[in-house]
């Protein structure tokens, strides 16, 4: 299981411009390495990652090999109404890790 | 403040060999003095305000990841006893707060000393059955992280038992051995020229009170035992094997030589 840690107020008053930040355990292999046997280690990176409030889209990143291990990103959303805000991270090869939190909007 | 100039792992060499020269005069000052109680400072207090950041806010700390995967494996039966950590010691935050500041701490059972890590391993095999987990393997990592974050903010406290006094008198000479082809001890560096520079990092004091920390050069997290291999690696001396006495004899001086400094764990450095 991949963790993951976010972090959203629990409450906000409606049109608070509200800090959001996210961050995920991942090796993010950036496929430049060799092994200790002189093999290269495949590429395995989080290639992209978005975060969704009440089902719209309010920030995506793409990220490249040159993001270190265990990308942390923090940006802001305005508080709307209350509702589930869903992370999701995407990796090469498709897997998906998601994360969910609620805030509530008065 | 000090004048901070910088310097390369060889010419710590040489400064200190000037000031041993100087001390020629004034033989008292030969030999590096241990920082009193006063003079204390976590490595924390050294790092950027970036880096000071990281360390203090929970939600930005790396090291929380680990905290978090620990917490998982305290309520995760293992071992062929099927028995989790919390089956014996319930909440960690009542049953392992203040345990990490008084670690290493001596094993009457074993008859040796044992740092947190060891005491972890040592529950593995003596009452969940199961193998002992490597050192820096994952799952070590973030337990030890796990039991030391209970005691995040408590000063420091070594026990003060005899055979502990007797360990931390063993690392205390180890501490004050020069070793490698550097010929360097970790006083020449730590307790001697903390206020200097190696390259463009600052020399801290050594204090080992926010271990494990996430490194940022590792992207990991790592155990205090890999941050004193790295110290012996640069003077170029053959680092001691992962749990060797030598290393919990260091821990258990080190502690003494920060003792009242706050755990940090998990700590976060450059
Ligand atoms: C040539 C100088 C040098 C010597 C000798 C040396 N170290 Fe270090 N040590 C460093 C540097 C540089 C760092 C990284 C920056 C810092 O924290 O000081 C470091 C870091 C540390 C830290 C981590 C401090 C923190 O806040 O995270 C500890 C603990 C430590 N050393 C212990 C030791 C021990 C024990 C020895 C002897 C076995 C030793 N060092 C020998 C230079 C040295
Ligand atoms: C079957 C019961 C049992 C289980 C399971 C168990 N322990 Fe223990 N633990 C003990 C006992 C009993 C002691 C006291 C020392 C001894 O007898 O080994 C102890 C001591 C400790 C200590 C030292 C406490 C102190 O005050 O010095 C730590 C830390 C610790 N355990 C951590 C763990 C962790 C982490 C796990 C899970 C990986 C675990 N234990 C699993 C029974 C258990």
């Amino acid at each position: 299981m991949t963790r993951t840690l976010v972090n959203v107020p629990k409450t906000a008053r409606r049109g608070d411009v509200v800090e959001i930040r996210a961050m995920i355990a991942h090796p993010m292999e950036t496929g430049y390495r060799n092994g200790p046997d002189g093999a290269a280690i495949p590429r395995r990176i989080i290639h992209r990652f978005t975060c969704t409030y009440g089902g719209e889209e309010v920030f995506a990143a793409d990220f490249h090999p040159a993001v270190g291990a265990n990308p942390y990103v923090a940006f802001s959303t305005v508080a709307i109404e209350s509702s589930t805000l869903t992370f999701t991270w995407i990796e090469d090869g498709g897997a998906v890790h998601a994360a969910t939190a609620e805030i509530a909007v008065d | 403040m000090r004048p901070r100039p910088r310097l390369r792992w060889t010419e710590v060499v040489r400064a200190r060999a000037v000031v041993l020269a100087l001390a020629l005069a004034a033989p008292a000052a030969a030999e590096p003095v241990p920082i009193t109680p006063a003079e204390r400072r976590s490595g924390i207090t050294f790092a950027g305000p970036q880096t000071q950041g990281l360390q203090a806010d929970d939600t930005a700390n790396p090291g929380m990841l680990f905290v978090l995967d620990g917490a998982q494996l305290w309520q995760a039966p293992a071992g062929s006893a099927q028995r989790a950590c919390a089956d014996c010691h319930g909440a960690a935050e009542h049953s392992m707060r203040g345990v990490a500041a008084r670690y290493p701490a001596f094993d009457a059972a074993s008859g040796a000393a044992l740092d947190l890590s060891g005491r972890i391993n040592a529950c593995r095999t003596r009452h969940q059955d199961a193998p002992q987990l490597a050192s820096e393997e994952p799952g070590l990592l973030a337990l030890a992280a796990f039991v030391g974050f209970q005691s995040r903010g408590l000063p420091l406290a070594p026990p003060q038992d005899p055979p502990m006094a007797a360990v931390r008198k063993e690392g205390r000479r180890l501490y004050e051995t020069r070793m490698g082809q550097l010929r360097l001890s970790c006083a020449e560096c730590h307790d001697a020229l903390w206020a200097n520079r190696l390259g463009s990092s600052p020399i801290t004091q050594g204090q080992a009170g926010a271990y494990p920390i996430y490194r940022l050069e590792w992207q990991g997290l790592g155990s205090l035992q890999r941050r004193m291999r790295a110290c012996m690696s640069g003077v170029r001396a053959e680092p001691f094997a992962p749990g060797a006495p030598e290393f919990i004899a260091l821990e258990a001086y080190l502690a003494e030589r920060g003792a009242g400094l706050p755990v940090e764990t998990p700590g976060v450095r450059p």
